[in-house]
Formats: structure tokens, C-alpha cells, sequence
């Protein structure tokens, strides 16, 4: 089994604190645990549940990215399968 | 909270005491670095341009050149420059003079002669300045008096979990005892600005925030360069984080909750007291060398994958929340973080150790970068030499 921590409960990812081979049961520190269904790198991040193509990516409560293929549940989600997306600065201004 | 410091002329503490040999250009850099081994309490720098540069680029580095002359750690300067540079010696000794009354004096290689000449005399006036140095005594500084400069580097998911978060922890502390820090790099609030903006004291500061990410990327986007394709580097993608936005969500944390009370250019002093920003580059290495330009007293420094960097002016204080990387680089890293991430440690608590460890370089514990005498110097520019 390995851990994983949650930073925020609107998140769809968690980082592994250890590396978890697939089929590991992973358990969320702050929410349940799931099985992950490839090996995932120490650090790296979780897919909490299924994240499709071009939907948001959220850590820390924030968006982090939009996932460039379907993502599934127990999935190694890194920056092969999520991209940034530009900012909407001129929007932000007060 | 109280710190033993040195008092300098204009109001500022000091937690160092250095004699630094200072080059103008490339060309008087490796005769500073031997009048810096020949004296003791003497420290030099390496600067690689000060010649054939556009105005923007020498005025960044006049910026950073009078600014470590400057800071409080330094006692007093002894310059070297060729003779033919841009900014040769007297001018950017007289330009100090103008910022300070610390003492200052300079040599060109080729006014006295050459090389070993200029050696012969500079070693002379660095033995009679650290002599001098020497005599001054730490008294007691009010914490207001401290400046700490607050970068990450070699960034992993562990960096923004806990490290970054225990340092935006000793940031709250330090603030609320009067005390003031320093976060940079720029680069690395993209993605996160709207969520560090909403600290701004004012609404001018919370656009001024938004506005340096905006110039940010429009300046690299005319060299042709992509924010998104160079950040995250290679180094942060294989330690778990995917996307800029992700890295700086992350790295926007070790500054604090407090309230931002400025906005600086890069290498600027600071005007007020409290939670302070500066628009700089995320390369760490430049980004510290900025914030010692600034005034900065020492810097705590966050890494997930491990550095060994180091400052000639400031101690640099590196903590890590990566226990493998504390265990397998230790003789760089000052703190293990680690029992964050286990739960054995609440992030407050490491507020209060790194309170403790800052305190502790404060009073003259050297720091590991320090200890080795490491002397890492970047400084940022926008164009080709010509």
C-alpha cells in the first residue's frame, strides 16, 4: 500500500509519496483509497477519478492543467497526458 | 526578537562582516578571486559581462554590482576593472560612494600595470580593510532590521506540499515580529498570479502583480521561446510536476499569507516593511543574486531534488521536505523538512525550527554553502551582447 496526499477536497489528483506499482492500493490521506492501474513514480500524481480529454486538472484547489487524453481513475497523471493552458490576465485585473 | 548584527552607517543591520573584492567586468574577475584567497575575511564574485552590452543589459548589472556593494553584509570594497569597460573602476566607485559611506576602493589592471601589480595593491588595501573589520562588534539588531530573501530550486511536488509551505510559515512569523521577506521569480507565479495577487495590499500592487506575469511572457514570446515549453524544467517534470501552473501554485506558498506591501523592478531596495515581491527570473542562481542586490541579509532557499548553491554576501539556508534527497545530499542541506510529509511534523512547528535556524545564521552559524565559501552568481539580461 502506499500513501497519497490530498491538498484539497475539490482536487482530482493526489501526489504519491512513495512509488506505487500498479495495482497497488493506494490510500488517500484526507479521502479514501483506490487502486492504481499503472506504476506511478514516487511524487508523482494519482487520477482520483476518470478525468476526460480537455477537462480540468485541479491541486491545490486550483486548476494545474487540462488533460490531453481521457485520464482514468487510478491513472499516472504527469506531463504526458496534461498541458497549461494560457492565462486569461487582462480578466484577472481589478 | 533580537539578533547580534553589525550596525552600518545608514540605519541597516549587517550579519556578516565581509570585505568584498568586486570586478567590474569578466576581465578583472579571476585577479579578485585571488586577492579574495589571499585575504582572510574577504569574499569576491565572478561577473562575466560589464563589456559590450546594450544599456539594459549594464543597467541591470550596475543595479546588481552597487547593490552588493550596498548590502549590509559588507563592511567595505575593494574593486577591480580593467580600464576599458563600460563602467570602469572609479566611476562605479564613485557611484557607491554616492549610496554609501562604507569604505570603498579601486584599482584598473591597466593603470597599475598588469595583473600582479594590481594583486600587489589590491591585497594590500583588502588586508588593511579586513584588519578594520575585524574590530567592529556585533550589538544587539531589532528583528525590523532583517530582510530575509525567500527561493526555491530544483523544485519537486514535495517543494510546494511542505517545504514551501513551512517557509510561507517562518515568512507569516518573521512578519508579524516586524521583520521583512523577499519573494521572487516571476516566472513561477504563472498560473498561481490570481492566488498571489489576492494578497496585494492595494489594488494598484494586485495589478502590478498580474501585469509582471503578462510582460513576462510577452517577453519571451519575442525571443521566440514558449513560458510553457521551458517551465517546468526537465529537472521539476521527472520530480511529479506537470505544468507550470502546477509548479507555481506551489512555489507562491513559501512566500506566506501576509499581506504584500511592495512591488519590486529586479535588484531594487525595498522602501517598506512587511511581505515583499520582486519581479525576477525563475532561475534561481539570477533570482538570489537580485534579492542580495536588494539588501537581502540571507536567504532560505527550498529545494525538492537537492542543490549545493551559495551566495558570496549571504548565507544561503536550504531545507528540504525530500527525506531521500536529504539523506543522499546532506552535505548541502541544512534542514530536513521531511517529517512533514510523514505527519510527524504540523507545519507550524517547522515554522518554529526554521525561526530557530535563521535566528541561529543570524547570530553567525554558518550555513552549509557558506561553510565550502560557494560563490554562485547569475545575472539576468535581455539581449546579445554587441
Amino acid at each position: 500500500m502506499t500513501n497519497a496526499i490530498l491538498l484539497d477536497a475539490k482536487d482530482n489528483v493526489a501526489t504519491c509519496t512513495a512509488p506505487a506499482p500498479a495495482g497497488d492500493t493506494v490510500n488517500v490521506l484526507g479521502g479514501g483509497s483506490l487502486v492504481c492501474n499503472e506504476d506511478i513514480p514516487a511524487w508523482h500524481k494519482v487520477a482520483l477519478k476518470k478525468i476526460p480529454r480537455g477537462s480540468h486538472v485541479i491541486k491545490y484547489g486550483e486548476i494545474i492543467g487540462q488533460a490531453a487524453a481521457d485520464i482514468d481513475c487510478g491513472a499516472w497523471v504527469s506531463h504526458e497526458n496534461i498541458f497549461s493552458v494560457p492565462r486569461d490576465y487582462s480578466g484577472e485585473m481589478i | 526578537m533580537n539578533f547580534w548584527g553589525y550596525k552600518r552607517a545608514d540605519g541597516r543591520a549587517g550579519i556578516r562582516n565581509h570585505v568584498l573584492i568586486l570586478p567590474t567586468c569578466a576581465c578583472g574577475s579571476e585577479t579578485c578571486r585571488i586577492v579574495a584567497s589571499q585575504v582572510r575575511g574577504a569574499v569576491n564574485i565572478v561577473f562575466n559581462s560589464g563589456c559590450s552590452d546594450v544599456a539594459a543589459n549594464t543597467d541591470i548589472s550596475q543595479k546588481i554590482l552597487t547593490g552588493f556593494a550596498c548590502n549590509p553584509n559588507v563592511f567595505g570594497v575593494v574593486i577591480i576593472g580593467l580600464g576599458c569597460e563600460t563602467v570602469p573602476h572609479a566611476k562605479l566607485r564613485e557611484k557607491i560612494q554616492c549610496m554609501t559611506s562604507k569604505p570603498v576602493v579601486s584599482f584598473g589592471i591597466q593603470e597599475v600595470g598588469g595583473t600582479l601589480k594590481t594583486i600587489e595593491q589590491a591585497v594590500r588595501a583588502a588586508r588593511d580593510m579586513s584588519a578594520q573589520a575585524n574590530l567592529q562588534r556585533r550589538v544587539e539588531c531589532d528583528i525590523s532590521e532583517l530582510l530575509l530573501g525567500i527561493e526555491c530550486g530544483g523544485s519537486d511536488a514535495t517543494s510546494g506540499i511542505a517545504s514551501n509551505p513551512a517557509v510561507g510559515e517562518l515568512s507569516d512569523r518573521l512578519i508579524d515580529l516586524g521583520a521583512s521577506t523577499l519573494m521572487s521569480e516571476s516566472i513561477e507565479w504563472i498560473g498561481g498570479e490570481h492566488v498571489l495577487a489576492k494578497r496585494a495590499a492595494t489594488p494598484e500592487l494586485h495589478n502590478r502583480i498580474i501585469q509582471i506575469c503578462t510582460d513576462y511572457e510577452a517577453h519571451l514570446k519575442a525571443a521566440g521561446q514558449d513560458c510553457r515549453a521551458g517551465q517546468p524544467t526537465p529537472g521539476n517534470k521527472d520530480g511529479g510536476l506537470s505544468t507550470i501552473d502546477e509548479k507555481s501554485l506551489g512555489c507562491i506558498r513559501k512566500g506566506g499569507t501576509r499581506p504584500i506591501v511592495e512591488v519590486l523592478n529586479q535588484a531594487e531596495r525595498p522602501t517598506k516593511r512587511g511581505a515583499i515581491v520582486m519581479d525576477t527570473a525563475g532561475y534561481d542562481i539570477s533570482s538570489v543574486t537580485s534579492m542580495v542586490a536588494a539588501g537581502c541579509n540571507a536567504i532560505i532557499f527550498t529545494t525538492g531534488r537537492g542543490t549545493p548553491t551559495g551566495n558570496a554576501i549571504v548565507p544561503v539556508l536550504k531545507v528540504t521536505a525530500n527525506a531521500k534527497t536529504f539523506s543522499w545530499m546532506e552535505d548541502n542541506i541544512d534542514v530536513d523538512l521531511s517529517p512533514i510529509i510523514d505527519g510527524r511534523l504540523t507545519i507550524a512547528d517547522a515554522g518554529s525550527v526554521l525561526l530557530e535556524k535563521i535566528s541561529d545564521v543570524c547570530n553567525g552559524r554558518l550555513t552549509k554553502a557558506e561553510a565550502y565559501g560557494f560563490s554562485d552568481i547569475a545575472i539576468d539580461h535581455v539581449c546579445r551582447f554587441v
